[in-house]
């Protein structure tokens, strides 16, 4: 089939508004997706899916902060509930009601911590949304990219443990023809990347091995061609891992919205 | 009738003690922050049923959760015979419930077979510790006296069960000997396997071991309960109350500060009119237990030290200083030696409360900011006790209270506060990642997408 390059373009929540319009969802891109270079490219990949689907949708663009995920979990409480109280007043502002993020810390403070200050939405993590999406048939598989290649899938502890979301990654998985493999320590005993909680961007202790090694050694133990995330600490951690096992050129780290994006043809 | 007035005197000491120990934990925990618990209460007791009594996360480690079940299950059902006991020795019967005949002797086959399920479970259970050396009963926060207190409650069981043994076995040879007067009941399905053991012995020698493991079980028990406060195994009773105050899901929610709050709202709202009720000084986090909720407090009590939390933390199994245990440990420890102080001396004395220790005298940074919070611990737990909580309310006070966060999350903090992301990037780049982006796909129908291969 030829190829049609159509170009996407990103609605800003400001402008539907000028022009009298709602957006059903908000998507939250997250400092990280939109700083970040590798996951820059799994938000790309986001709003492809989105845009295809037709998926009446917006972001805030310069207006979007730090939801402050990192500055309660390092103990700047002063510093959260700043950012909190902002970020919700422009939510309200916006008539905001549902929100998409590819950050499982932002679905955690969005969908538990931002109620304690009376802001409250319905929360979607995007491997949920996707999940509801291909499960109700609005995306065709169109790709062999992944059929002979196993996937092994990395639990984000903000997404599982913290949520009880297991199934919704998986499952959007299960859709994509491919091999899966659950590495040793998977669900509610995942072992965490390491990034959590401020680690992301300090040094870690002293000790005898860098949390994100042994997590990458875990995932390579499978013998996977691709570890799956969904998150953008995730991401980083086990893309480092690799890169110090020395295997980012055999094994490749995708996030769940690239693997679909990519099986898609997307 | 002597042996009653003995019998009522050791139980009453044994119960006074036991009571004044336990009202002083509670004075202790009831020394944290005052915090209402109390929604939801259908949830909680479920809770109770299936994680407290029914050892629901215990499970997720097998060999260790069969052998507790047999510890567990089969000292309650054994302790039942502590009715018996405790009525023989109060009114100086002897056997009083032997007049159910058939079935006294059947319950006290039952009881015996849990017996040996205890004996059972806790020889693993020293084997495990002592020759195996699990790592996680080894970790450095396991010295002496934790790794001893585990052993004695172990060999503690081991003995009050081989008592009830011993003690039924040769009770039931004194039946058969027409020079005793036992009341006939018949022999029991497992001491009568070591009967041939004590067979050859006068019955003059077996009526003093009969009464010797009857009055050393029964002194032991009420001693063990003694011990019981002053150890680990305090679980056996706070793990209920613990479950059903514990935090509901979703673990990923941090508990709210609201006297941030207020300040932030005064800063944030210009016609904000937050009550000016109270003047008391507050601290910002937890510097010492008094800090903390008696939630926490009840937690460190309730830690039965198995080390679950520690063995499953990212930070630990990596070699870090950090251990979710040792947090809990820690915690206890400070508390006990605060609540010595405050209430065992006269109030004159109060104010070397000053001179008493901090939590950060137990715990340093380093084992605080080594944490994830990945929720690996207080998923672990099986008596849903949460040793993140008191790491994250003792980061609060070093961040709030002292501006004592590491360098690069310093960092962090001034990019937000200026940039509003934890990178120094302008906000006004935060569209930069939106430019060209090209798809293969097409929407097919709204809400429909067709990619191409």
């Amino acid at each position: 089939m030829e190829k049609q390059k159509q170009k996407v373009n990103v609605p800003v929540i400001a402008d539907l508004f000028a022009k009298g319009e709602k957006p059903e969802y908000l998507f939250w891109v997250g400092s990280a997706g939109a700083f970040d270079d590798r996951y820059k490219n799994v938000t790309r990949a986001f709003v492809k899916i989105l845009t295809c689907l037709g998926v009446s949708y917006a972001v805030l663009g310069t207006e979007e902060s730090s939801t402050g995920d990192v500055a309660r979990r390092a103990g700047n409480e002063m510093l959260f509930q700043m950012q909190a109280m902002m970020n919700i007043e422009i939510l309200n502002g916006y008539e905001v009601k549902k929100i998409i993020t590819c950050d499982p810390h932002a679905y955690n403070t969005f969908k538990n911590e931002y109620p304690q200050f009376d802001g409250n939405y319905q929360v979607i993590h995007h491997t949920q949304f996707l999940k509801e999406q291909i499960e109700a048939g609005n995306l065709k598989v169109r790709t062999d990219i992944f059929d002979k290649k196993i996937i092994t899938y990395h639990d984000p502890c903000y997404l599982g443990r913290a949520n009880g979301e297991y199934a919704a990654p998986r499952k959007v998985l299960d859709f994509i023809p491919s091999e899966k493999i659950e590495m040793k320590r998977n669900k509610s005993d995942a072992l965490c990347c390491g990034a959590g909680g401020g680690q992301m961007f300090k040094e870690a202790e002293k000790g005898d091995k860098e949390i994100f090694i042994e997590r990458t050694e875990e995932a390579l133990a499978t013998g996977a061609d691709v570890i799956a995330t969904a998150c953008p600490y995730c991401m980083t951690m086990i893309t480092d891992g690799l890169k110090y096992k020395d295997k980012n050129d055999v094994v490749k780290n995708y996030d769940i919205a690239e693997i679909v994006a990519l099986s898609f043809g997307i | 009738m002597f042996t009653s007035i003995i019998f009522i005197l050791i139980l009453s000491g044994a119960t006074i003690v036991f009571y004044r120990k336990v009202r002083k934990i509670t004075r202790s925990i009831k020394l944290g922050k005052d915090i209402t618990i109390n929604n939801n209460k259908l949830l909680r007791w479920k809770r109770v049923l299936f994680i407290a009594i029914g050892q629901q996360k215990m499970m997720q480690r097998p060999v260790a959760a069969l052998m507790h079940v047999f510890v567990y299950a089969g000292f309650i059902i054994v302790n039942i015979e502590m009715c018996e006991i405790l009525i023989d020795g109060i009114a100086g019967t002897h056997r009083l419930f032997s007049f159910f005949g058939g079935f006294y002797g059947f319950m006290v086959s039952i009881f015996e077979f849990f017996a040996i399920t205890v004996m059972f479970g806790c020889a693993i259970f020293l084997i495990r510790r002592n020759v195996i050396r699990i790592r996680r009963f080894w970790n450095k926060e396991m010295t002496l006296w934790p790794r001893s207190d585990a052993n004695i409650i172990l060999i503690t069981e081991l003995l009050l069960m081989s008592a009830i043994l011993i003690m039924n076995a040769t009770d039931s040879i004194l039946q058969t000997r027409p020079d005793s007067h036992y009341t006939q009941v018949g022999s029991f399905m497992i001491s009568s396997i070591i009967q041939p053991v004590f067979s050859g012995l006068p019955s003059s020698s077996l009526i003093i071991i009969e009464r010797f493991c009857w009055w050393f079980h029964i002194i032991g028990v009420l001693t063990f309960l003694n011990y019981i406060p002053y150890s680990k195994h305090f679980h056996v009773f706070l793990a209920f109350p613990n479950v059903y105050y514990s935090k509901l899901f979703p673990a990923g929610e941090m508990a709210n500060m609201p006297s941030i709050t207020k300040e932030v709202r005064l800063m944030l709202e210009e016609n904000y009119s937050g009550q000016d009720d109270d003047n008391e000084e507050v601290t910002f986090g937890a510097k010492t237990i008094k800090d903390l909720t008696w939630k926490h407090l009840m937690d460190a009590y309730t830690c039965t030290e198995c080390g679950r939390c520690t063995s499953s933390c990212p930070a630990n199994i990596t070699g870090k200083k950090l251990s979710p245990r040792k947090i809990v440990m820690d915690t206890r420890d400070n508390l006990e030696e605060i609540a010595d102080k405050l209430f065992n001396k006269k109030s004159s004395e109060k104010d070397d409360e000053k001179n008493t220790r901090s939590l950060f005298d137990f715990i340093s940074a380093e084992e605080l900011w080594a944490c994830t919070t990945c929720n690996a611990c207080t998923y672990e737990c099986p008596a849903n006790i949460d040793p993140l909580a008191i790491i994250l309310e003792m980061r609060r006070y070093l961040v709030l209270e002292e501006s004592a966060a590491p360098g690069p999350l310093n960092i962090v903090f001034s990019n937000i506060e200026n940039n509003g992301a934890p990178w120094q990037f302008s906000h006004e780049d935060r569209m930069k990642w939106a430019k060209d982006i090209y798809m293969n796909g097409k929407t097919e129908t709204k809400g429909k997408c067709s990619g191409y291969s």
